[in-house]
């Protein structure tokens, strides 16, 4: 960075510059945070530690409570364990989908129209993706297309979102590979761009086909960026809130919609804080190497 | 077309093929929901949108199935009961009228016996069908704007369109009937959508302002620990909207900020600021500093420098923050649902409450769900190459 030397200014004034900011993200960002890591260890009205909320003859782990009862209890293991299906769909479906796409797309004329469509489920919120959805799935054949197609087919039509769990998590994570597959494809798509055509040509002069191309020379050049792409997702994954809210299936809770049930239906703000405090510490170290990949890439431009 | 040719094109069938069902199965259910938004109720109870350009008229299937045998496919195989004249269709204006000849006798033979009559709704059905066929009422239209005007004015109730209940029952109720007024009552969606433009415009602008001067200061003034304080501030992007909900949402209670504008407003900006400091930090710390100087020496305080040049050259990714934070804050669901909820409803909230309720059936949700992303959709085909610029850089934000 360079700066100047010509333009002198008063010692204040880059702090007057950066008040405002500086203000609103102490205000907002730092010191709640903060206060959130302190509240998951007390109880609701953070007046004591979380010990109090202790039930008499159950097992309890003083101001740790909040904690055992996110793990141990029941609705605390569903979100855990949901939260788990969605990762293991998600990050996966969308990288593989976003691969396929990125390759597919780059060989066609019309490539920038089929990337429009991939992408444009981006452009639309979370709730509107949902009613989508909601619409696809409708039990009704006459109403829901998947049903039409099923029965169609000589099957039988289903109320499928009352799938039994997890199977109607399975049936959400759908709807999430169909948003962010545009998200990975146009990453993938870039970093696929920047192969030297050389490379490939040289493979091809060499006698390659297209799948040796692809898992000889493509996929490995390709790598980082994957690897960005999935970490990317599971960040964006483990922050899902608004598909499970809105969908509101029989036991389709994932850490974040039960933070937010805690916090405003029930009003449990020990607890609420301490699905919080689960949901950073799972994305911490996931973002922190996020960061220092995009770090080693710009390094290198 | 030569051979060399031929074959390249039969070889490419595979993958255009592989492109153009993805593409189809990714388009499908947004075309899904726009083509039912557009089709009257009847209509969408009685055939998939994938049917709605070869619908049929009302109760075909019925007519078919109870009278089609001796009526015949034209409707006047009997000659003394010749369905498509219109003298005789008119004596029958209400189905229970239909209904009531069931039983009668006709040349010595029950007209429908007793274990065959359509049910009271397929009499219906059939009696609309007949009205169509024999010329006494226009077939219904294919497609309507009635959905949009039912939810602009939140009016969600069942049976017949907010203009067809006006004009046969008048104002009742919360309903005047008077369109703008209506559209401003706290359940109607055109009031949901000033409440996500009042929402979005500020909290699109305030931390694009407040990130401007930081990032100015941060990468064109010289103080000491600036290189800490940048790194600090945008190491804040770490943080997850869902840390800080808590602890907001009880200093909120304890100012009265719950339910404002104003708090709705704050807490967007400190989630935008972390990266609108980071992108306009680079944009503008690669100015070439020629350009400063010269301002400098020619006597312009800092001020001047950023108002005069910083600001219209750093617009390019001014613009790309400004899509993007729009759209972020357009789409939000979760602050919006926590710190405005019924106060304010926003577009987002409404729709959130309309698949609880079913919102009057499926062709008015389907309808208040497109408004809802039309704004974004507008944005994306306009602004393209910003938007996904925008949307991948920003990919990491909390």
């Amino acid at each position: 960075m360079r700066t100047l030397m010509v333009m002198r200014q008063g010692r204040w004034t880059p702090w007057l510059y950066m008040a405002p900011a500086i203000i609103v993200l102490v205000i907002y960002v730092a010191y709640p945070a903060i206060r959130t890591g302190l509240y998951s260890f007390q109880n609701n009205d953070g007046t004591a530690s979380a010990a109090v909320r202790c039930a008499a003859d159950q097992p309890c782990w003083g101001f740790l409570e909040n904690y055992r009862q996110a793990f141990a209890g029941q609705q605390g293991q569903i979100a855990l364990r949901n939260t788990a299906i969605w990762l293991l769909v998600m990050v996966p479906g969308t990288a593989l989908f976003g691969l396929l796409l990125a390759v597919l797309t780059d060989r066609v004329r019309y490539e920038a129209l089929a990337k429009a469509i991939i992408f444009m489920p981006m452009a639309i919120s979370f709730v509107g993706a949902a009613i989508i959805w909601r619409f696809v799935y409708n039990p009704d054949p006459g109403i829901g297309i998947l049903n039409a197609l099923v029965t169609a087919l000589g099957g039988e039509s289903r109320a499928w979102l009352a799938t039994d769990p997890p199977g109607n998590t399975l049936l959400l994570t759908v709807i999430g590979i169909w948003i962010w597959t545009g998200f990975t494809m146009t990453l993938l798509a870039a970093a696929l761009k920047s192969i030297p055509m050389e490379i490939i040509e040289a493979a091809r002069v060499d006698g390659a086909n297209e799948l040796q191309l692809f898992f000889r020379i493509m996929l490995p050049l390709l790598a980082p960026t994957i690897a960005v792409v999935m970490t990317t997702m599971t960040i964006n994954t483990l922050k899902m809130f608004d598909i499970v809210w809105v969908m509101k299936g029989i036991q389709t809770d994932v850490i974040a919609t039960r933070m937010v049930s805690e916090l405003y239906l029930d009003r449990n703000n020990g607890l609420a804080s301490a699905y919080a405090i689960i949901l950073i510490v799972l994305i911490i170290p996931v973002t922190v190497y996020n960061i220092r990949r995009f770090g080693v890439e710009e390094a290198e431009k | 077309m030569n051979k060399e040719r031929f074959v390249m094109f039969v070889n490419r069938i595979p993958l255009n093929l592989a492109i153009i069902v993805l593409c189809a199965i990714w388009l499908l259910p947004t075309l899904g929901l726009f083509i039912t938004s557009f089709r009257p109720q009847q209509a969408v109870n009685e055939s998939g949108w994938w049917m709605a350009l070869a619908a049929t008229r009302p109760g075909t299937d019925e007519y078919q199935t109870y009278c089609g045998q001796c009526h015949g496919e034209n409707y006047n195989a009997l000659p003394n009961a010749d369905l498509s004249s219109p003298d005789l269709i008119a004596q029958y204006r209400r189905s229970i009228q239909l209904s009531g000849t069931f039983n009668r006798e006709y040349n010595g033979v029950i007209h429908i016996p007793e274990d065959q009559h359509p049910d009271a709704q397929q009499t219906a059905d059939i009696l609309d069908h007949l009205r169509i066929a024999s010329g006494l009422q226009e077939s219904p239209p294919r497609f309507t704007f009635a959905n949009y005007k039912d939810v602009l004015v939140g009016y969600s109730a069942r049976g017949g369109t907010y203009d067809e209940v006006c004009a046969a029952d008048g104002p009742s109720g919360t309903r005047t009937c008077d369109f703008w007024t209506d559209a401003t009552a706290p359940n109607a969606v055109l009031r949901g959508m000033i409440n996500s433009f009042i929402v979005t415009v500020p909290a699109t602008f305030l931390p694009i302002i407040l990130a401007g001067f930081a990032a100015y200061a941060l990468s064109w003034m010289d103080f000491n620990g600036r290189r800490v304080m940048f790194a600090a501030l945008v190491g804040l992007q770490i943080v997850p909207l869902q840390m800080v909900l808590v602890p907001i949402f009880r200093m909120y209670t304890d100012l009265g900020l719950n339910g404002t504008f104003l708090g709705v407003w704050l807490f967007h900006t400190g989630f935008g600021l972390p990266y609108a400091i980071y992108l306009i930090r680079n944009f503008v710390g690669r100015l070439p500093a020629d350009l400063f100087e010269s301002a400098y020496l020619d006597g312009a305080n800092h001020f001047t420098v950023f108002r005069r040049i910083v600001l219209p050259l750093a617009l390019p990714a001014i613009a790309a923050l400004a899509i993007f934070q729009f759209l972020w804050v357009w789409n939000d669901l979760l602050v919006a649902l926590i710190f405005l909820g019924n106060n304010a409803p926003v577009l987002t909230y409404q729709l959130s409450q309309l698949v609880d309720s079913l919102g009057g059936g499926w062709h008015r949700m389907t309808a208040a769900a497109f408004i809802s992303i039309a704004v974004p959709l507008l944005i994306f085909f306009a602004f393209q190459r910003f938007f996904v610029r925008g949307l991948l850089a920003g990919s990491v934000k909390g």
